[in-house]
């Protein structure tokens, strides 16, 4: 049987025209085919998880079902009690197969866990929101059979963007109007066709053409001061340049997609290469990952660090935050040096910057503001951010240790 | 004093700026209120207006101007 990359090749295009081409007419005549949805959400799922990645398809099915059981537990729990402890271990048990999957390749020299598979880690985020939400009270009424689409709705299954349960139930339980679904639509259709752009153009010029030439001449040319060469830093914007096109392209097409079924799932990426500083990059850079990370690793480790009064000056709380979160972030990718020093590299980024912004802030007269230091801070900006792309490709790794 | 009042002194505590003369500029664009903000922000409903908010009712697009904030609380108050 045949299995497919999500967004991989022309055939899963085609397969997706056809399969939402009855969605669409029911939804411009108002209506929403709840089975009809199922059932492609189903067709798409094998096709991803089927075939030969069958064991992956059990992983998720597992996985599903405890996190199910986990989700819908705790609203049923949460109605008559509220013990913090019980919260806690709530949220432990919820990233406990994650966890178990991006500790396993590090300690068992680079072997996959079994019970991972395509975007565990996407799915993670929206189980513990679901479960942080009925927690603070915010998430009411859990219904188990919009948690399962909300879950599995196959357009972002395998890589995001990361929406939230409430949203999508928003759009999940109405149908737009007309005029608003081929406002939708249009929308829908060009995001894919700039993601075709992206992705398989650009990306692919960028990732494929130029990325593995780079990095041949980069490995020849080592010897130097700890290793670096011209082709290093070309590698580091080419490497950059299709990290973004790669991802945004794949974003479009899994926004598109959601648009085109009706729902308005939010958008990843939005022109971050004109942020004049890291905290603006974080967010217009992978937004709903970073969203996530604000809502529910920031500021809620912020809120309890100042209510418990943990540290006196509210910049320290600030900044040993930022440390955390984007070291959480760095291993979110994986546990190896790099990723978590990526993390580091950016916690250390957002209190320098907060540093600068407070500085700036007291010395607004003598500190020029003008086109001229826009471009510069832009410029800078884009430059950390590539290097810290250096960092996070493993290219160091080989460099340094192959 | 009323709502109004309080929610602009804690505004203009955390923020270093008078702010009711732009009651519908969005705090966050100028750069005004952040995360950190935002947190300082509920703890201080909480403890002179005796108004919780959980940190995930905060959506921002519902907070981000002073005229915005004062409805929100007068509506939680």
């Amino acid at each position: 049987m045949l299995t497919f990359e999500p967004y991989g090749n022309p055939t899963y295009f085609a397969l997706l025209g056809v399969a939402l081409l009855p969605l669409m007419i029911g939804l411009l005549y108002g209506k929403r085919s709840r089975l009809y949805e199922t059932l492609i959400s189903i067709f798409f799922l094998v096709l991803t998880f089927g075939g030969s990645k069958w064991t992956q398809g059990v992983a998720l099915i597992i996985y599903i079902l405890y996190e199910v059981g986990l989700t819908w537990g705790y609203a049923v729990y949460r109605r008559h009690k509220n013990s913090g402890p019980f919260f806690y271990l709530m949220v432990i048990l919820a990233i406990a197969p994650l966890t178990i999957v991006k500790v396993t390749p590090a300690v068992e020299n680079g072997q996959a866990s079994l019970i991972g598979f395509l975007g565990i880690s996407y799915l993670t985020f929206r189980a513990v929101q679901t479960i942080m939400e009925t927690r603070d009270g915010t998430l009411k009424n859990y219904n188990l059979m919009t948690f399962l689409q909300f879950m599995l709705f196959f357009p972002t299954i395998s890589s995001g963007p990361i929406d939230r349960y409430r949203r999508f139930e928003k759009d999940y339980r109405s149908v737009p109007s007309r005029e608003q679904y081929l406002g939708m639509l249009q929308k829908g259709i060009r995001y894919i066709f700039v993601g075709f752009l992206y992705k398989f153009v650009l990306a692919y010029y960028f990732g494929t053409m130029l990325m593995p030439k780079l990095q041949l001449m980069a490995m020849h040319s080592r010897g130097g001061f700890m290793d670096l060469s011209w082709p290093v830093v070309g590698y580091m914007y080419a490497y950059s340049a299709d990290l973004f096109f790669d991802f945004a392209g794949y974003s479009l097409f899994a926004v598109g997609t959601s648009y085109i079924m009706g729902i308005a799932t939010p958008m990843n990426f939005n022109q971050p290469w004109r942020s004049p500083n890291i905290k603006d990059f974080w967010n217009r850079w992978h937004i709903t990952l970073s969203f996530w990370f604000r809502d529910f690793i920031y500021m809620r480790l912020v809120f309890w660090f100042m209510k418990h009064k943990i540290f006196k000056k509210p910049t320290t709380t600030a900044n040993v935050t930022y440390i955390i979160n984007m070291l959480v972030m760095g291993f979110w990718h994986g546990v190896t040096w790099y990723y978590i020093a990526y993390g580091l590299f950016h916690g250390v980024a957002l209190m320098v910057n907060d540093m600068w912004l407070r500085y700036k802030k007291k010395h607004r007269k003598s500190i020029p503001h003008n086109g001229f230091t826009q471009i510069f801070a832009i410029f800078l900006t884009a430059n950390l951010v590539c290097f810290s792309f250096l960092i996070f490709s493993g290219l160091l790794n080989k460099l340094w240790f192959n | 004093m009323n709502i109004k009042e309080t929610v602009l002194e804690i505004l203009n505590d955390l923020t270093g700026n008078d702010v009711s003369g732009a009651m519908d500029d969005n705090l966050f664009d100028s750069g005004l209120l952040d995360s950190m903000g935002s947190v300082q922000l509920l703890l201080q409903l909480q403890s002179e207006l005796d108004v919780t908010v959980p940190v995930s009712e905060f959506e921002r697009s519902e907070w981000d101007t002073p005229n915005k904030i004062i409805a929100k609380v007068e509506s939680m108050a």
